[in-house]
This record gives structure tokens, C-alpha cells and sequence, in this order.
């Protein structure tokens, strides 16, 4: 199972080394790790996708980093996470337009096209680039590249509010 | 008053509003202008004959007084040769800073002469570490640097400095402060899981109080014995944490683990209450944890909450100071007994006490032959004066100091735990000796562990630091060769050192020690009671061991703790 760990650090040079030699030096798996800065100018955000279950001690061990401010996992369906990928696909003049087509339907643009291949971008929830991941294998993917994943917390007052009028769902 | 101020002096300057009376190290190239500032100060340097001998003494220095013990190295490999002893350090949660020089900061990255990436090499094997590379961020680092080793769980922190921070001039007036938004370290325990330790303290029927190094590093002690006491529960000692009460107390009940005592063992697996207190359920104490204490319920007090949980789970946890937080249990406990009756154990007194006579720690010195190293300990002893302090390096001579040396205070026992670093013993012993002129400071050292850094006898020496180092050469790596007995068929492969070679007293005569040697046991107390009146230099004792004596009680490496082997028989 993966987990989403939100980790708010102080934004100073090695800080990325310090936390990835500690995943590293514990033996604890890392899936994917996105850092950027936050809104605060002297903090940054890693969040970081980890494979396995216990949890517990890696939130524990990135605690006991000195430069680190907060850790938060987030709960299945707590945040909304996002992916980004680039993926270049096999488009033989004859399949173009049902690429294009099947593509689209993701809400997903031609970035770059080719005289064989089609580039799309595609941004959304983890599922959302997987689906769009297996549906472009019938075609041949050519190259992928995919960003860590991002994720901020849902905002729960916002979301109350919004249950109480009555315009939830 | 402003100043202007070389980096060097400001360094200097930091160190000394720290508190900083003594530093262990070796200069060099890109250390050398702090060097210079040295000399205008009130800092006695102390020059080791290697780095990791001046490690090892910034770590004694800190084990024998709670302080922070500090290191000087030069780039590239003066830094590298640090880390054994910051690994070690880190390991056994000693406060130790050491500041190491780096190359230029135009130059890093260049493969610069004598450049090593010293901050990426001691990550994992500090508590933090810094870099450097601006003459202003000298004062706060440092200061920052103190705090980090100091405070919540100790540890080592190493600042590298490069060359030119330490040669710009900058206006200085004072100690510049840090910020660490993210580091608070608890030190309170919370109130409810107080209330709920001790219930569950008063319902348990067999509680053992499981302590180590937690107790020493926070001066737990008095608080401990006040606790153990006022609630009738024996006290296992782990190795870090012998002395934490007097081995002498009646509910003193000595050290668990692999080589530790049948009673301290077996208590720990019938009981149905471990309050573990700055102890980590290290390896070398549980054995296989799956079947370590097995109807035991835990109440673990950590400064660390990353221990809590991390090997066993914990009932009741409790993150905090394990001063403090023992005294809210002995406030607490006070309280409630004074509302509700006392829990007879009476039953578990009278269990542990059959076992303490059933299965004593014993050892047999025959008279005409070969000296046991459990005898020379026990007359070491006898012979020491109180206080004394006892430093060990790692092996079988290690094991048997820890099981027969009564050990009646905190610090008073000095030795490499975690890491289990040969060599430690004669570095450390230096540096305790450094922080207690006043203390008699014993090494207990393998003839193994003695030849990895007994050149710093060659320091103790020249600085007039008269400790006494009692060798006990079996002529072997007689730890690993009771392995290879035991585990290997007898294959001693790798394991044969030489009696003769090098001869020890010869060799510590040439380092400026005086030397005595005892061959037969007859010989063990006249060479003690010579060593010990020699007070204006280093001392070496030889004592000429039993090769084939294996340490006992014995609980296989991964197995359960409910077999204990007594002796070879029982394998
Ligand atoms: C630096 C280092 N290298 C290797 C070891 C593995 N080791 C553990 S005990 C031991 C033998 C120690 O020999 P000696 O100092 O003579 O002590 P004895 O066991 O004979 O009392 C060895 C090699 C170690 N602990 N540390
Ligand atoms: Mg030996």
C-alpha cells in the first residue's frame, strides 16, 4: 500500500540529502518524492509517496531531522494529489485522429507531434494517468516521464460549509 | 563592544563561551588558522596521534562528565578519520561536537587537495552537521551546534568550516543566535500516560524496571533509585547503563542480554511489566524480539519517541527526559499509594531471589594455572579506590569487566556499546581522565582492541595524563575466537594475535608509560597494587590470560532469552 507523507522542512542547502540519506540509511522505501517551496519563503514541501506500512517510524525518523518543521500523512481521499506526465506514443498517420480522440476524452493536449509520435500532457489524480497510461500502451509508448507526486491536504471548513447549504456531493 | 574579528577567533570564542576548557585533535592545512587562535586562548588542546584517537577522548571526556567533548580535525582525511568515533559517539548518544576544516568554499567541488565531502560522509553518523562556508554564520553554528548535541537525546554534531570562513574578518560582538523552528525536544512527560504507568505499575505482579544510557546522559539516577524503591521493582542495568544504580542495592539485579546475567534474563522473561527507561530493546538485549519478554506488558520512557515502538510496542509510552519524567512517576506514585495499598510481590522477591543464588555470576581462578580475566577484574577492583572510573574496549575482557566490576555510580563506566569500536578503550580512558584529574581512570583492554590505538599512550604521556591501562593479552581476538570455538568447528581463521609480539611492557616503556607484567595468577595483585601507586604518568598493566576461557552466561545471537547457557556444557 502507499501512503502520502507531507513533510514541511526548513529551506536550506542539503536539506533534499538529509532526508533521502535518512530514508536510505533506515531502509525505508521511497515511491516518489516532489519538493518546492511553500507560500512561507523559508520552508519547502516534500511530499513523498512510501511503500509499505509502517509509517509510524519514517514520520517518527523525519521528525528527528533537526530541519524538519511538520509531518502529515494524509488519510486515503484526505488530499488531493496530482501527478504530471509526458508521454510520447506510437501515431502512424492512419491512427492519429483516434489517438487524438481517445486522448482528448482524458482532457489531455498534443504537446509535441512528430512525423511518427504524439507527445501528450497529462495532469490528475494518480488513477487518472494510470488509465491514460494503459489505454496509450495499445498504441506503443515510446518515452514517459513523470513527475512525483504532489498533494495538499483537503480543506475541511470549506468543505462543512459547503455540505451544510446543501451544495455538497 | 564590536569587533573585528579573523573567523578563527570567533570559533575560538564560541568554544570558550560554551564552556569549552579542553579540545582533542590534530592540526592541519585548512585547520591551521583556528589552530593559531588557539594560542591567545584559555583552551587546552590536547594533540592526539591520530583522529580517531582524539574522537574517542572528546567522547571519555563527555561520558565521564555529561559535557560536551569536543574534536578538532583538518580536511580531507583528518575529517574522515573522525567518523568512526562520530559513529560511535551517535551510536551510545554522546555529545560530542567536532569541527573540521574544509577547503576553500571556491574550491569545493574541485577535487581540491585534501577536499572530502566531509558533511555528506558524517550525515547518517551524526545528530546534525553543518557547513560553513561565511566567516557570519561561524558564532551561530557553533552555538546551535551545542544546543543540538546537548539537548534532548544527545548526540554528535559536526561543523565543517572552510578555510576562508575561518580567515575573513568580520564585526563581531557576541554570540549570534540560531533558530531551529522545528526542534523541541520534550522533556516533560504527559500527565494521563504518568497516571496510566503507574496503575498499571501497581496491578503488575512481576515488574522489572529495564534501564541504560538514558538514565546516565539525563543524571537519572537518584531519581531512579527513588522510583525503584518507592514502587519495590528490581532494576535490570543494561551495558550502557551499568552503574545507573549501585550494583550493590539490594533490587539491583545486574546486566541483561547476551553475555548478561542468568537473573537479569530470566526476570525480564517471566515478568508481566517491563518499565523500560532510556533503553532502546537493542538487539544484543532482546535476542529474538519475538519471543523477548513474552508476557510482558511495556511502559517505555524515551526522550526519543522514534525508540518508542521502533523494536517493541509500547502500552503505556511516554516521550520525555527520563529525569523528569521518573520524578513526575515518583510524584505520582507517592499519590496514589496514598490512597490505595501497596502490591505485594513478595513472591516475585522470593523468585528472583532463588535464581540470584541458583545462578550466580562465578568464575574459578586456579592457582597454578592460567590467569582468568575475571580474576585480574575482580582484583581490580577490590584494589581500586572508590569512584573510580572503568573503561572498556570491545570483546570478551569487555563482557567480563561489565559482569564483575561492582559498579556503584553513573559514569563510572565507560564503554563503546552500539557500535562496539576497538580501540576505544585507551582514547576514551585519555579523555576521562582529561575531565576527572582526580578520578583514577582504568582501561580494561584485549590485546586486539590495545594494538588499534595504543599510541595514544604516546599522548597520555607527553600531556601527563596518568591513566592506567590493564591489558589482558590471551594472545587472541578472543571474542571471535569463542565464536569460531563455539559456532565455527575450531576453525580460528583470522583470529591469532601473538603473545609476545609486540612486547607490551617494552612498548609502553618506549611510549613513556611505566609497565608491569603478570604472568601467573600469583603475580595479578603485587602488579596491581604497582600499578596503581604510579600517579605522575600513564601506566600499562600486562596481564598474561587464559586464551580458551569463553564469556558465560551466553544467550545465542538471534535467539530466544529463554535459553541462557551457563557454560560450554549447555550448548
Ligand atoms: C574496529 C573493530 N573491528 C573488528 C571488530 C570485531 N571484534 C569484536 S571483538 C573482537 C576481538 C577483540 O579482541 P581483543 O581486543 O583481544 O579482546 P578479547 O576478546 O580477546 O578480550 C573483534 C575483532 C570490532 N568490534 N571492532
Ligand atoms: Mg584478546
Amino acid at each position: 500500500m502507499q501512503h502520502v507523507i507531507s513533510v514541511i522542512v526548513e529551506d536550506k542547502p542539503g536539506v533534499l540529502a538529509r532526508v533521502s540519506s535518512m530514508f536510505a540509511r533506515r531502509d525505508f522505501n521511497i515511491h516518489s518524492l516532489a519538493v518546492g517551496p511553500t507560500e512561507d519563503a523559508g520552508r519547502s514541501r516534500m511530499t513523498v509517496v512510501v511503500d509499505g506500512i509502517d509509517t509510524e517510524q519514517i514520520i517518527k525518523q523525519l521528525y528527528k531531522l533537526v530541519h524538519t518543521i511538520k509531518v502529515s500523512e494524509y488519510a486515503p481521499g484526505s488530499a488531493i494529489e496530482r501527478e504530471v506526465m509526458l508521454v510520447r506514443v506510437n501515431a502512424d498517420a492512419p491512427r492519429r485522429a483516434e489517438i487524438l480522440e481517445a486522448a482528448s476524452a482524458f482532457g489531455s493536449t498534443p504537446v509535441d507531434v512528430g512525423a511518427s509520435t504524439i507527445t501528450f500532457e497529462v495532469t490528475g489524480e494518480p488513477g487518472k494517468l494510470a488509465d491514460f497510461l494503459e489505454l496509450m500502451k495499445t498504441y506503443g509508448i515510446v518515452n514517459l516521464v513523470k513527475s512525483g507526486r504532489i498533494a495538499m491536504g483537503k480543506d475541511q471548513k470549506s468543505a462543512a460549509r459547503k455540505q451544510k447549504n446543501g451544495q455538497g456531493g | 563592544m564590536t569587533e573585528r574579528k579573523h573567523g578563527a577567533d570567533i570559533l575560538i570564542a564560541s568554544l570558550t563561551l560554551e564552556g569549552v576548557d579542553v579540545v582533542f585533535g590534530v592540526p592541519g592545512g585548512a585547520i591551521l588558522k583556528a589552530y593559531d587562535s588557539l594560542v591567545d586562548s584559555n583552551i587546552r588542546h590536547i594533540l592526539a596521534r591520530h583522529e580517531q584517537g582524539a574522537g574517542h577522548m572528546a567522547s571519555g571526556y563527555a561520558h565521564a562528565t555529561g559535557r560536551v567533548g569536543v574534536a578538532f580535525a583538518t580536511s580531507g582525511p583528518g575529517a574522515t578519520n573522525l567518523i568512526t568515533p562520530l559513529a560511535d559517539a551517535y551510536m551510545d548518544s554522546i555529545p560530542v561536537v567536532a569541527i573540521t576544516a574544509q577547503v576553500g568554499s571556491t574550491s569545493i567541488g574541485l577535487d581540491a587537495f585534501q577536499e572530502a565531502h566531509t558533511w555528506g560522509i558524517s550525515m547518517p553518523v551524526t545528530k546534525h552537521n553543518s557547513i560553513v562556508t561565511r566567516t557570519e554564520e561561524i558564532s551561530s553554528t557553533i552555538h546551535e551546534a551545542f544546543h543540538i548535541a546537548s539537548t534532548g537525546r544527545p548526540g554528535p554534531v559536526l561543523v565543517d568550516i572552510t578555510k576562508d570562513a575561518l580567515a575573513g574578518e568580520v564585526d563581531w560582538n557576541g554570540p549570534d543566535e540560531f533558530s531551529l523552528p522545528g526542534y523541541k525536544p520534550s522533556v516533560k512527560g504527559h500527565a494521563r500516560q504518568v497516571a496510566a504507568a503507574i496503575d498499571m505499575i501497581l496491578d503488575s505482579e512481576r515488574p522489572v524496571l529495564y534501564v541504560g544510557g538514558g538514565i546516565i546522559r539525563s543524571e537519572a539516577s537518584a531519581e531512579l533509585r527513588q522510583f525503584a524503591e518507592q514502587q519495590n521493582i528490581p532494576v535490570v542495568t543494561t551495558l550502557m547503563g551499568r552503574g545507573a544504580i549501585p550494583d550493590s542495592h539490594p533490587l539491583t539485579l545486574g546486566m541483561p542480554g547476551m553475555h548478561g546475567c542468568y537473573t537479569a534474563i530470566t526476570s525480564m522473561q517471566k515478568s508481566d511489566l517491563l518499565v523500560a527507561v532510556g533503553v532502546r530493546f537493542d538487539d544484543r538485549v532482546t535476542g529474538d524480539p519475538d519471543t523477548f519478554a513474552p508476557l510482558a506488558k511495556v511502559i517505555h520512557v524515551d526522550v526519543d519517541p522514534a525508540e518508542i515502538g521502533k523494536v517493541r510496542n509500547a502500552d503505556v509510552p511516554i516521550v520525555g527526559d527520563a529525569k523528569a519524567v521518573l520524578a513526575q512517576l515518583v510524584a505520582r506514585g507517592s499519590r496514589v499509594l496514598g490512597e490505595r495499598p501497596a502490591p505485594s510481590r513478595d513472591e516475585w522477591m522470593d523468585q528472583i531471589r532463588e535464581w540470584q543464588e541458583n545462578f550466580p555470576l562465578a568464575y574459578d581462578q586456579d592457582p597454578d594455572g592460567p590467569i582468568q580475566q575475571q580474576y585480574v577484574i575482580d582484583q581490580l577492583n577490590r584494589a581500586a579506590p572508590e569512584g573510580s572510573i572503568v573503561v572498556a574496549g570491545v570483546g570478551q575482557h569487555q563482557m567480563w569487566a561489565s559482569q564483575f566490576w561492582s559498579f556503584e555510580e553513573p559514569k563510572s563506566w565507560i564503554n563503546s556499546g552500539g557500535l562496539g569500536t576497538m580501540g576505544y578503550a585507551v582514547p576514551a580512558a585519555v579523555g576521562a581522565q582529561v575531565a576527572r584529574p582526580d578520578a583514577t581512570v582504568i582501561a580494561i583492554d584485549g590485546d586486539g582492541c590495545f594494538q588499534m590505538t595504543f599510541q595514544e599512550l604516546i599522548t597520555a604521556a607527553v600531556e601527563q595524563i596518568p591513566v592506567k591501562v590493564a591489558v589482558m593479552n590471551n594472545g587472541n581476538l578472543g571474542m571471535v575466537r569463542q565464536w569460531q570455538r563455539l559456532f565455527y568447528n575450531e576453525r580460528y581463521s583470522g583470529s591469532v594475535l601473538s603473545f609476545d609480539v609486540p612486547n607490551i611492557p617494552m612498548l609502553a616503556e618506549a611510549m613513556g608509560c611505566a609497565a608491569f607484567r603478570a604472568s601467573t595468577p600469583d603475580e595479578v595483585i603485587p602488579t596491581i597494587d604497582k600499578a596503581l601507586a604510579v600517579t605522575d604518568r600513564p601506566v600499562v598493566m600486562e596481564f598474561v590470560c587464559d586464551p580458551d576461557a569463553m564469556v558465560f552466561p551466553m544467550v545465542r545471537a538471534g535467539g530466544s532469552n529463554d535459553v541462557v547457557y551457563m557454560g560450554p556444557e549447555d550448548l
